[in-house]
């Protein structure tokens, strides 16, 4: 069993579909009264983030303590980080606290890494920089299996800000080591132009929305920074949302049985309009319960076993 | 001390028989009537059958009840491995599959299912296991094979067969539905498992 | 002074004879103080690195002039000019000489101060380059390296203005507005790690600029750090217009590639950043094909707490002095007139100074060094004269040993250690 999670390339096929198939199990939690298992007591995780996410934050804790798990949390603001201490140093702190897992969020890409080089523990990325968050893309890959009752053969559209986009770097490589077939869609300025031979040479590329939109299974919009617009990605809001954004009538092209998916926060209006999210092709809401099992799963993954 | 493996072997191979397939056939049609017996008619009864083969045991008790008296036991699976007490002496096993009959365990009197008691670990996860899913007003175990050499206080309500065992001996079960073939349970001797 | 003979040394791979050092100078015969077995040796002129950095003054935690300049030395130089991105920046004649004056005093290699361009390095206005050329430290080579001369119209001005003293603007080229955020190579392997890309055109769009002022104005020119197949092209065509345009590589470029980034250790970090292995191969055959006319070292000490941390907070820069000639060996082969061409003699023409980069002939200046190119060694960071860590190489085996390094006739490396 691998021992960090830090990017979705880390999970073969094998583990993957493993760790979508214990989600399964742990999402039937969820029903019960007493939503608890012993299986990780005497386990702490750290909580590490750098970055303010109350939600992902909230979700890799009730995971943790669903599991039994001592759970610490430790965020930037207000701490000794927001003194200047370094993430060696607070590594080694938490090392000393003997910290099973840490898992961290942090603005710099890469910085996992690093973490893995300075703690014992698993280390597991709740999001890195630009680089990868690879729990929202077994999330992702859990509730489109949910939904369509498979990932093999699944078309995939991942539409918006790719450049910038975590999110999209793990969903590319998680998806087609599970065979999806991927295309981005987005303006040329926010698709890098070797990101097929960078992650996935299958992955296609499109800058044509509409043309897209009639054969694809998931629609994933991602979050587009109205902000980009300072750094001429784009010339304005306004456009970006007429090209390349998820309204009533683009949300009509699609197949009938096909989802529409947003890994959050949302810029409504901006990259999807507030009907689309709201239909009943989104699974926005269901993707945030299933970050709670998708969390359980790679926790009971990494630690439910011999060290 | 290990826990029954739920590894697919062949029908044919090394150790002796010790329960061919007529056999098991009938093991199981007396842990049917025992239970009739032993419950009244089964009323208020759950099977739970703890995978990977007391999940397919579990249904073929609820079927010869039906068959003898027409009574309809609900079957569910429950998987333990998240309640074992040596998670951390293997590496991460893959978690089987539990299924609640529709109504739940509340109130109920929970039979669990098992092929082989040995130390009674299995056992004791499924007890912390079913505390957390609801409250049975009592819980019962029917197991095919008892091997001996129990750890805990633990002990099985309807017995198939008693083996005496060497702890260096293993015992084999083969159902038809988990491991392809025939039914039959073997003991191999001398090999650790 | 000591009178040193070298029994059976090959000068520049030649056939094993004796070499003698009298008075600060090569000389023949007569009666030697001590005797040096160079059996196996390599006498080689003492190496010349255009391109250091210091830190004194203001980053004395990372390096000083005494403790830079050991590195030196145990590299095989006799002769470092050091950039001016100093704090305080050396953009006056007091801060030039006050890095010339620490050289001499530390005495193991000739120091010769490098005057920044701009003002601040802020590329904004012209620095006070002829009080510089005029003071001690005699500056004749003027960079803001670290940042880029990026207004054009400055540029040009720098390089008509150097023309009065025969000096050359030694320009790191990095279109800034296309670099903004930048962390590694834009390519693939940025792509995939998700860091902000420094891409290739960034620099050859800089190169092709600065030829055409220096061909226009009738200036020379320095191109520093050369790091991609593009840029090799901008300075062919460029040569074979006869533009006065020099080139100068390092030799982690000639080695390494952007897959290292991987690790996210930043110690693979720097600028220009590790290219891909196509612009590696060709700034290997430019350097052998003498498009590039000199390796430089862009030695960047840096203290531990500017690389044990994230990517993209770690500062920029590779260690590199007491390397550089493994590295070259290891990459071109015992070439040694090639090495020495390019590691000495070329570097010293270019600077114009006089007493290094000489062919060791009897009389000349007694500025050489002494290599075993046998010897296989594991770098170890631990191991550095360098004040500082950031080695990329650290257990990495490289060829060659610098055995001794003779500045003006005086030891200031015997056996591999520093005199001093």
């Amino acid at each position: 069993m691998i021992k960090h999670l830090r990017s979705a390339a880390d999970l073969d096929a094998d583990t993957a579909t493993l760790i979508l198939d214990t989600a399964g199990e742990m999402a039937a939690l969820a029903g019960r009264e007493v939503k608890k298992l012993p299986t990780l007591r005497g386990r702490t995780v750290v909580n590490l983030f750098y970055e303010d996410s109350t939600r992902t934050r909230i979700s890799f804790e009730a995971a943790a303590k669903r599991l039994s798990a001592d759970v610490i949390n430790f965020s930037a603001k207000g701490s000794s980080v927001s003194k200047g201490e370094s993430l060696k140093d607070t590594a080694l702190t938490l090392q000393a606290m003997g910290a099973d897992a840490v898992v961290i969020r942090h603005p710099a890409s890469g910085a996992p890494h690093r973490l893995s080089s300075w703690v014992e523990g698993s280390v597991i990325n709740a999001g890195d920089g630009t680089h990868e968050h690879p729990t929202q893309a077994l999330l992702d890959a859990y509730t489109m299996r949910s939904s369509l009752g498979k990932i093999q053969g699944l078309r995939v559209a991942i539409v918006g800000d790719v450049l910038h986009s975590r999110v999209a770097r793990s969903n590319v490589l998680l998806l087609t080591t599970l065979g999806a077939e991927i295309t981005l869609v987005g303006p040329p300025t926010l698709i890098p132009v070797d990101i097929a031979a960078a992650l996935s040479p299958a992955t296609k590329v499109s800058y044509d929305l509409d043309s897209v939109l009639p054969v694809m299974d998931v629609v994933m919009m991602l979050r587009v920074q109205t902000e980009r617009m300072q750094d001429s990605y784009f010339p304005s809001a306004r456009e970006y949302s007429r090209r390349y954004g998820l309204d009533v009538p683009r949300m009509r092209k699609l197949p009938e049985h096909a989802i529409v998916m947003h890994p959050g926060p949302m810029n409504r209006g901006m990259e999807i309009a507030p009907e689309v999210a709201d239909s009943s092709r989104s699974t926005i809401v269901e993707q945030v319960a299933n970050g709670v099992s998708a969390r359980m799963a790679v926790l009971y993954l990494l630690l439910g076993g011999k060290a | 001390m290990a826990y029954p493996k739920a590894d697919s072997r062949k029908s044919t191979g090394p150790g002796k028989i010790v329960l061919s397939e007529a056999d098991l056939h009938r093991v199981v049609d007396r842990i049917a009537h025992q239970i009739l017996e032993k419950t009244s008619g089964a009323t208020g009864t759950v099977l739970l059958g703890i995978p990977t083969r007391g999940v397919p045991l579990a249904r073929r008790l609820a079927a010869r009840i039906h068959a003898f008296e027409g009574i309809d036991v609900p079957v569910g699976a429950l998987d333990i491995t998240l309640y074992r007490d040596d998670l951390r002496l293997h590496a991460t096993r893959a978690l089987g599959k539990t299924e609640l009959p529709g109504d739940g365990i509340d109130g109920r009197r929970v039979i669990l299912v098992d092929d082989v008691l040995f130390s009674g670990r299995t056992v004791r996860a499924a007890l912390d296991a079913i505390s957390d899913v609801g409250r049975p007003s009592s819980v019962q175990l029917a197991v095919l094979v008892d091997r001996g050499h129990r750890e805990l206080p633990i002990r099985a309500d309807y017995v198939g067969k008693n083996i005496p065992t060497a702890l260096t001996e293993s015992v084999r079960v083969s159902l038809a539905e988990t491991d392809g073939g025939g039914d039959e349970v073997r003991l191999t001797g001398g090999e650790p498992s | 002074m000591t009178a040193y003979a070298i029994k059976g040394v090959s000068v520049l791979g030649a056939a094993p004879a004796d070499l003698v050092i009298r008075d600060g100078v090569i000389a023949t015969g007569g009666k030697a103080d001590e005797v040096i077995d160079g059996a196996g040796l390599i006498a080689l002129p003492g190496l010349v690195d255009l391109h250091t950095h210091l830190r004194e003054p203001g980053r004395e935690d990372a390096e000083t002039v005494e403790t830079g300049s050991r590195a030196a030395a145990l590299g095989g130089y006799t002769a470092v000019f050091a950039m001016a991105n100093t704090s305080p920046v050396a953009d006056t004649a007091g801060v030039v000489e006050q890095v010339w004056r620490l050289g001499r005093e530390a005495g193991l290699v000739d120091v010769l101060p490098i005057g920044a361009v701009t003002v601040g390095l802020a590329g904004k206005q012209l620095a006070e380059l002829g009080a510089m050329a005029t003071s001690a430290a005699n500056v004749r080579i003027f960079s803001d390296d670290g940042h880029c001369v990026a207004d054009p119209r400055l540029m040009r001005r720098a390089l008509e203005y150097v023309k009065a003293f025969d000096g050359i603007i030694a320009q790191h080229a990095e279109e800034p507005r296309l670099t903004e955020g930048a962390q590694m190579h834009e390519g693939e392997v940025s792509t995939r790690l998700g860091l902000t890309g420094w891409p290739a055109v960034a620099e050859e769009a800089i190169i092709a600029r600065d030829v055409l002022l220096a061909e226009h104005v009738g200036s020379r020119l320095h191109v520093c750090h050369v790091s991609t197949a593009g840029s090799v092209e901008v300075l062919r065509q460029a040569k074979a217009r006869g533009v006065r345009v020099t080139a100068e590589v390092t030799p982690h470029h000639l080695l390494l590639t952007d897959e290292l980034a991987a690790s996210y250790d930043p110690v693979f970090k720097v600028n220009p950043p590790l290219r891909t292995a196509k612009d590696v191969t060709a700034l290997r055959q430019a350097l052998i094909d003498g498009v590039i006319d000199i390796v430089a070292t862009d030695h960047a000490p840096h203290a531990v707490e500017d690389k044990e941390c994230e990517w993209a907070y770690a500062r920029p820069g590779m260690v590199g002095l007491e390397t550089a000639l493994p590295v070259v060996l290891s990459v071109l082969g015992e070439q040694w007139d090639l090495i020495a061409e390019r590691m000495s003699r070329a570097p010293a023409r270019i600077a114009g100074l006089a007493g290094h980069g000489t062919d060791l002939a009897v009389g000349t200046p007694a500025n050489l060094t002494l290599v075993d190119p046998s010897a296989r060694r594991v770098v170890d960071p631990s191991a550095l004269a360098s004040r500082s860590r950031n080695t990329p190489y650290a257990g990495t085996t490289l060829p060659g040993r610098i055995v001794a390094t003779f500045l003006r006739g005086e030891p200031t490396v015997l056996d591999g250690k520093a005199v001093k």
